[in-house]
């Protein structure tokens, strides 16, 4: 039997082939997996909650199942899950005092999904609380680090996710993206990460942030096996109503060998020359590699998305105030007692909720109240427009459009004490998110920081016209079977 | 900032308010350079993806198990969420 360095090395594809194959059984992998993670994850703290029986009850099913002589697309894959999606029975933080003691009743439709096609839940993983964050500092949880320089933070808001995956902790994961909380951990991390066309995934049983942003999508050291695994849990879903009922493609089974034929975008407003020498010859270079697989490099122009952060910073708070309402100390979590109704509200939320939450909060709720509501908010919903459009503009004359994934490598604990600062880290993820695009992170080489000993990766970040998943994760593939970069790098 | 925190039911100590106060009156200096981008001829986006009114047959289906729910409650009683008196009684 192999051990658990041989089965957390394997690709989701190889281990569901094996299990498929019956040549390995699920249940051998959970125990091997269930054996060695929690040693592991010691020093990196990447899960809140780990969930061993659950993982072999469900390995007991996926081998009963293969027996009966059904083919899994994920047989026996293990799977880590950002701990805002409920798996009933196990508790859901969110990262958050608020929810730590609060056992989801019900299972997310994308993890119901993902056990449907025979992956074995691992675990939770840790968040910036809410999933509102950049660095995984957020979280009220716990500290989680980088696996690649344990003195950095794994970046946010699905830093357990990334750190898990990138750490060989998990083969797959899941994650949410509001502005870039897949993709940034995702290139900070060293793997890849993939952000669906909003409405692609159903949100049912993901705990809303920003609901007209929030997307689920995975996380996985290939592009193949990000492809299987948003091939599984994509689709049509009636217990969201904001999930999209049109025909799904497959993405897998359409993994390009090179980018003949294909137009890529480079962004005008986007030059990477600000971000420093060694980061800029590092894109120029990812550029260059998409033009030696055959695309034709075109430059486009945003001029709206340098207003992306301000309007994201106007819109995901309003959202937030108002889904953030219902945790008051009435049905979930935590309460503290007040004198009245109204106090207990207001003290269970004080003492329930962390800084960055509150701070968010606290401006959603300005941004809405009256006399302050179209100065702002409309605003806002105006801007977003512009960008859409500036987007669609820009795809008349390309495929896809290449960038950054963030705007620096992984930086230590503590570096971004001011907010804004914080914020900025999701320059070129944000006006992606706020057109609803699929987009994804995949390595494209290191640079050591300013202070740093070790080389800290780097993501490129690629986006497509709404829908077109396979067109993304194919190009993505021939990027990364052509440059190999994330290989090169071995976690600290 | 007390009045916005009252609308958001969010109990701040004077420390907060003050370091509260501060850190959104510079995110309010940042999202203000939106004003210099005009949006006269542009409709407001609530979500990006063209959406009929969805609606769903009124069909009796399963729903969350109630005391699994109420499990996860602070507080239930007979089968209910307990509150705190919300009502004073009649003087």
């Amino acid at each position: 039997m192999a051990g658990a360095d041989d089965i957390l090395a394997c690709t989701a594809r190889e281990i569901a082939h094996a299990v498929n194959a019956r040549e390995r059984s699920a249940v051998e992998v959970a125990s091997a997996v269930s054996g060695t993670v929690a040693g592991r994850d010691r020093g990196l703290g990447a899960y809140l909650t780990l969930t061993p029986q659950l993982m072999l009850a469900q390995a007991q099913r996926v081998d009963e199942r293969v027996a009966a002589g059904e083919s899994l697309p994920l047989a026996g894959v293990p799977v880590a899950i950002k701990d805002n999606m409920c798996l009933r029975g196990t508790r859901t933080t969110c990262g958050s005092r608020m929810l730590e003691g609060w056992t989801a009743p019900y299972t997310a439709t994308a993890v119901e999904r993902l056990l449907e096609a025979g992956a074995l839940p691992i675990g939770k993983t840790n968040m910036d609380e809410f999933a509102m964050g950049s660095s995984c500092e957020n979280s009220a949880l716990g500290i989680t680090r980088n696996p690649y320089d344990r003195e950095r933070v794994p970046g946010g808001s699905s830093g357990g996710s990334a750190a898990a995956v990138g750490a060989g902790l998990a083969t797959i994961a899941l994650g949410s993206d509001t502005g870039g909380s897949i993709r940034e951990p995702a290139a900070f991390c060293n793997v890849v990460g993939f952000k669906p066309t909003y409405g692609r995934v159903s949100r049912y049983g993901l705990v809303a942030f920003a609901s007209s942003l929030d997307q689920i999508g995975p996380f996985a050291r290939t592009v193949e096996d990000a492809a299987l695994t948003y091939d599984a849990i994509a689709g049509h879903d009636r217990r969201d109503a904001t999930s999209v009922d049109r025909p799904l493609e497959t993405t897998a089974a359409a993994l390009r060998r090179d980018l003949r034929g294909l137009r890529v975008g480079i962004v005008k407003e986007f030059a990477t020359a600000d971000l420093g020498a060694a980061i800029d010859r590092c894109y120029a270079r990812a550029y260059a590699d998409l033009a030696a697989l055959g695309a034709e490099l075109v430059e486009v122009e945003l001029p709206t998305a340098k207003y992306g952060l301000a309007t994201y910073y106007l819109i995901a708070p309003a959202e937030c105030s108002s889904n953030l309402a219902r945790f008051d100390g009435v049905r979930y979590g935590l309460r503290v007692a007040g004198a009245d109704v109204g106090e207990m509200y207001e003290q269970t939320r004080a003492l329930g909720f962390g800084p960055e939450v509150k701070r968010r909060i606290l401006i959603g709720t300005y941004a809405l109240s009256s006399g302050y509501y179209d100065a702002y908010y409309v605003k806002a919903q105006k801007a977003r427009t512009a960008i859409a459009d500036d987007f669609k503009a820009a795809f008349a004359h390309c495929d896809l459009i290449a960038s950054p994934a963030a705007s620096a490598p992984a930086f230590t604990f503590n570096a971004k004490s001011d907010p804004v600062a914080m914020y900025l880290m999701d320059y070129y993820t944000i006006p992606v998110s706020l057109a609803g695009l699929p987009s994804l992170s995949v390595p494209c080489g290191a640079v050591v920081p300013d202070g740093g000993t070790r080389p800290m990766p780097l993501g490129l970040q690629l986006a497509s016209p709404l829908f077109t998943e396979r067109l993304l994760l194919g190009a993505a593939h021939a990027y990364e079977r052509h440059t190999r970069h994330a290989e090169k790098l071995v976690p600290a | 900032m007390r009045h916005v925190a009252k609308l958001a039911r969010l109990a701040l100590t004077e420390t907060e308010v003050a370091q509260y106060g501060s850190q959104l009156a510079g995110l309010l200096a940042f999202v203000d350079e939106l004003r210099e981008l005009d949006t006269e001829h542009v409709g407001p986006t609530a979500q990006v993806i063209e959406s009929r009114n969805v609606v769903r047959a009124d069909d009796v289906a399963p729903c969350l198990d109630g005391a699994e729910v109420l499990a996860a409650a602070p507080q239930a009683q007979n089968g209910f969420f307990r509150v705190p008196k919300i009502i004073a009684a009649a003087q």
